[in-house]
């Protein structure tokens, strides 16, 4: 038996939207293996991951919290992707926007007011484009491959921030803990209803940039030069696109999303900066582009779904004492199994009887 | 002094050496596999677990390579025969390895390990400086020299290597010719995924013996960059893997000196030494074109 691909006519419309449902029911079912395996009961360990956490009001505003970086990281990477820009570095830009934005509450302790908070993000959008313009820099001028560039600074920043909290930036009355100065009020993003749960503006922040980036995409010329420099880098050239300007344009688009939502992230919820601020919210966001199918309205949906796997994987760890790692596992078993599913859009999937004694026929 | 530096230098560059080689070999046949931190990790969870679980670390090297061999069939399917983006799949490789490892290596966490043993070879090893590096080392470390030679010979010298090159420049033709393209390429992915999972276990049997979340800490990656660093070519990964070696090592002299420099500064420098080497490299457009794999990082679906 042999798998054999046979390209279809036209890509199917159908399997496009249903191959991320696919991908993710094929994924649900891993896990339900997976919790059988680790010795839980399979249909138990779903709903305290994946229903639970809806079923009370707190537990939606934590999905939400969670999910605000991850759409908007993912908006940003759709850009990028579809420009066939490989930036896989989003928890660097998320980590350098963090620090940019946080400069205010913690350094410049006098400036208090208002106007504070919108300078915050407006820093955090700069740190984060410009941690991003490394890479694209270096890709444009000198031809260095992007993917490599962006991992290795991801590492950078992280140790950036290490040094800040545990030297510098450190609470000085903070008995010595690795932590920033907790930000005053008019340093936090302000919470959205505060008699039911945590969640902030952040999450409306992060849906209304997704839209914008969903308008510029698909009603603007720039949009069609994203896509035309994506899928075929000729066809842009022939009319006229630049690609070295569509790398700066992707990197620091997605960099300034990744930045906001490091900010999002400090003056919200955490309302301080620790050695680590990002549960892996970065690669996440790769997997969120993807299962919105580089949409961003579908990154809305996709963010809501990788958001309640971290959130699933909290509350399965507190009731049933599972590792926090399946949520990890699960999550990048999901990617493998969108992109396998995204072969069938544009193959049909033929099952061959391999011929015992026919060699030409066999030869793969 | 300059012995042990130069010891622990080899010790820190055969886990880069041998994950870039297979990576070379993986490359050369067009395929980019960017999952390699993802099997380097594994094979360091598969060879710690294997040496707790049966108190033998050569068992433990066994185990590393499958789980490593493991993963690149799972990334083979995926990009061979469904023939997905190979970028996002080895990204999703990548991801994938790490959470399972972590998962996986849970209960291993603060246990100690036997160190593997080191086979000296008679008489050589006694000699003054380079005898203990050359011929005083663990079994791990001479199977990468034996990688570099065997990797050298096969794509430079045998009909099968000229084959798998051909495919990597254009498996349009070489599928015309008759070569059958995606079984060499499973091969040669194959090859990858167990020198990655060798890679990893040297970290955790030899490196540092002990298991602890993610800590190839990036090597997988550094040695993709060091591929392109090495433009194709065993010889040089080789020397780039030393040069790496001994970064991470001068690094962490300096830091038990106490210079007073930020650790955070110097343990960054692995990363930015490979950021500024891909520059240099890069900024060579004729040395990267002539040696860079012509169909690399593109599906090949055969017609029939």
């Amino acid at each position: 038996m042999r798998l054999e691909l046979i390209k279809r006519g036209n890509p199917s419309q159908v399997l496009r939207f249903l191959s991320p449902l696919i991908g993710l029911a094929l994924a649900i079912l891993t896990g339900a293996i997976m919790f059988a395996v680790l010795g839980k009961n399979p249909f138990q360990a779903l709903y305290v991951y994946f229903v639970e956490p809806l079923t009370e009001l707190w537990s939606v505003h934590e999905l939400l919290i969670k999910a605000a970086p991850l759409i908007l990281m993912g908006a940003g990477l759709s850009v990028c992707y579809l420009s066939n820009n490989w930036n896989i570095g989003a928890e660097g830009q998320f980590i350098m926007g963090a620090l940019a934005g946080s400069i205010f509450p913690v350094l410049f302790t006098d400036v208090q007011g208002f106007f504070v908070l919108p300078l915050m993000l407006g820093f955090a959008i700069i740190g984060g484009a410009l941690w991003a313009l490394i890479p694209a820099l270096l890709k444009a001028r000198f031809n260095t491959n992007e993917i490599l560039v962006s991992l290795m600074l991801v590492y950078v920043a992280e140790l950036i921030l290490d040094y800040l909290v545990r030297g510098p930036w450190r609470n000085p009355q903070g008995m010595n803990f690795p932590e920033s100065v907790r930000f005053p009020s008019f340093a936090r993003i302000p919470e959205l209803m505060p008699v039911d749960g945590r969640a902030n503006w952040g999450i409306v922040i992060a849906i209304l940039v997704a839209i914008g980036i969903w308008v510029m995409l698909s009603r603007t010329l720039k949009g069609f030069e994203i896509k035309v420099l994506g899928s075929s880098p000729r066809a842009g050239k022939f009319a006229g696109f630049d690609a070295k300007k569509m790398v700066f344009f992707a990197f620091l688009l997605a960099g300034g999303c990744a930045g906001l939502a490091g900010i999002i992230e400090v003056a919200g919820a955490s309302a301080q900066l620790r050695p680590t601020i990002s549960p892996g919210y970065g690669f996440a966001a790769i997997i969120v582009a993807f299962l919105g199918r580089l949409n961003p309205l579908g990154v809305i949906v996709a963010g809501l779904v990788l958001a309640l796997t971290y959130l699933g994987g909290e509350a399965a760890q507190i009731t049933l004492g599972l590792s926090d790692k399946v949520a990890r596992v699960f999550q990048g078993a999901l990617l493998l199994y969108i992109l396998a599913c995204d072969t069938l859009i544009h193959y049909r999937i033929r099952f061959v009887r391999t011929p015992k004694a026919v060699g030409s026929a066999a030869d793969a | 002094m300059l012995e042990s530096i130069l010891l622990t230098i080899a010790t820190a560059a055969t886990p880069l050496l041998l994950a870039a080689l297979g990576e070379l070999v993986v490359e050369r046949s067009g395929v980019l596999n960017l999952g390699v931190e993802g099997m380097m990790i594994m094979g360091a969870v598969g060879g710690f677990a294997g040496m707790i679980l049966t108190g033998n670390p050569f068992i433990g090297v066994l185990v590393g390579v499958a789980l490593g061999v493991a993963l690149s069939l799972l990334f083979g399917f995926l990009v061979l025969t469904l023939a997905t983006n190979q970028y996002a799949t080895g990204l999703a490789l990548t991801i994938f390895g790490l959470g399972l490892s972590g998962l996986l290596g849970e209960s291993f966490i603060g246990r100690s390990s036997v160190r593997m043993p080191v086979l000296n070879i008679p008489g050589l090893s006694d000699l003054p400086v380079i005898g203990r590096l050359l011929f005083g080392q663990d079994i791990i470390f001479y199977l990468s020299i034996l990688i570099v030679i065997g990797v050298t010979w096969f794509l430079f010298s045998t009909r099968q290597g000229l084959k798998l090159r051909a495919i990597g420049d254009n498996p349009q033709s070489a599928h015309a010719l008759g070569i059958k393209v995606l079984r060499y390429r499973y091969l040669a992915v194959m090859f990858g995924g167990a020198c990655a999972g060798l890679a990893g276990a040297h970290l955790s049997l030899v490196y540092t013996p002990q298991w602890t979340e993610n800590m190839t800490a990036g090597r997988g990656w550094i040695a993709l960059a060091l591929v392109v660093f090495a433009s194709w070519r065993p010889f040089r990964v080789l020397a780039g893997a030393y040069f790496f070696g001994a970064v991470s090592i001068g690094q962490l002299h300096a830091q038990a000196l106490g210079l007073g420099i930020p650790s955070q500064l110097l343990s960054a420098l692995p990363y930015l030494a490979t950021i500024l080497v891909l520059v240099i490299i890069s900024q060579n457009r004729r040395l990267t074109l002539i040696n860079t794999p012509a169909s690399l990082g593109k599906s090949f679906v055969p017609d029939r």
